[in-house]
């Protein structure tokens, strides 16, 4: 499974003027049986986030509301706005099987290898 | 320990920062500011209203029971925490790109705030300090006799 390129945060088309889109963080884990993706996605709620198969890419897409608007700012270490991250997923997913849950701004995705290539245990019997 | 301190330098700061971030958009070499390093973990912004202060931090994962958040009697505020690595069963980490470990963040606010009415929310990886102004802060309305 490859990362994509987007490494900078770029300005959405899809969005106002001054949306910036941001590249979260994500770690990723391999076991014998399932990938998982675990990313930070601190403001997104469950019903503003989309994750999405096609083509052989997952995408992810959160839309963080804007705290700021029409704040007095003393201190500025961030700003806010969407993220959007996609990840090429291999040949050795079981896309149907792929899940994500959502919880305190941390997305976990659960990729399930397919079965033929999670490693199996090998009976010996004994002679 | 990063320490903020809001003093009207900040003014001068927030305007440089503003037009350096408009200059890399501008060339369009923007990198990515959001990226927590382990010294300045979790990222803060503060701002203020008539009632009160407000410091807010990006803690994805945490919940308030993870978090020491105190006040010391120069209206500094100190926030502690810990973010640990996720739980996984036997495999192996092919990228890491989160932040984990103990951290240690401290505001000091620029007036006195009434220590027994500040409140912590989160919501959605956020946390929300609310520090209200005290007293003597509060704008007053100032009656205006007629002659």
């Amino acid at each position: 499974m490859n990362a994509t390129l987007q490494r900078t945060p770029s300005r959405s088309s899809a969005h106002a003027a001054e949306t910036v889109t941001y590249f979260p963080p994500f770690d990723l884990w391999e076991g014998d049986q399932e990938y998982r993706l675990i990313g930070d996605l601190p403001g997104v709620a469950p019903e503003d986030l989309e994750v999405r198969l096609e083509n052989g890419t997952l995408s992810i897409y959160g839309k963080a509301s804007p705290r700021s608007r029409g704040r007095t700012m003393l201190w500025e270490e961030y700003s806010v706005g969407d993220f959007h991250r996609a990840f090429e997923i291999g040949q050795d997913i079981d896309a149907q099987a792929i899940s994500a849950e959502l919880r305190d701004g941390v997305l976990t995705v659960r990729l399930p290898k397919r079965a033929e290539v999670q490693p199996r245990r090998i009976a010996v019997q004994s002679g | 320990m990063l320490s903020v301190r809001l003093n009207p330098w900040n003014e001068m700061y927030r305007e440089l920062n503003r037009m350096r971030e408009e200059l890399e958009e501008f060339f369009g070499a923007r990198t990515n500011g959001r990226r927590p390093t382990r010294e300045s973990f979790p990222p803060l912004n503060v701002w203020e209203d008539d009632a009160g202060f407000y410091v807010e931090a990006e803690l994805p994962g945490l919940s308030l029971e993870d978090l020491d958040i105190s006040l010391t009697s120069d209206n500094t505020l100190v926030l502690r925490g810990e973010r640990k690595e996720p739980q996984t069963g036997q495999g192996q980490w092919l990228r890491r790109e989160r932040t984990y470990g103990r951290f240690e963040r401290t505001v000091t606010l620029p007036g006195p705030v009434n220590a027994d009415q500040v409140e912590a929310s989160f919501k959605q990886g956020v946390l929300t300090v609310r520090l209200p102004k005290a007293p003597e802060l509060l704008p007053r309305k100032i009656e205006v006799k007629g002659g």
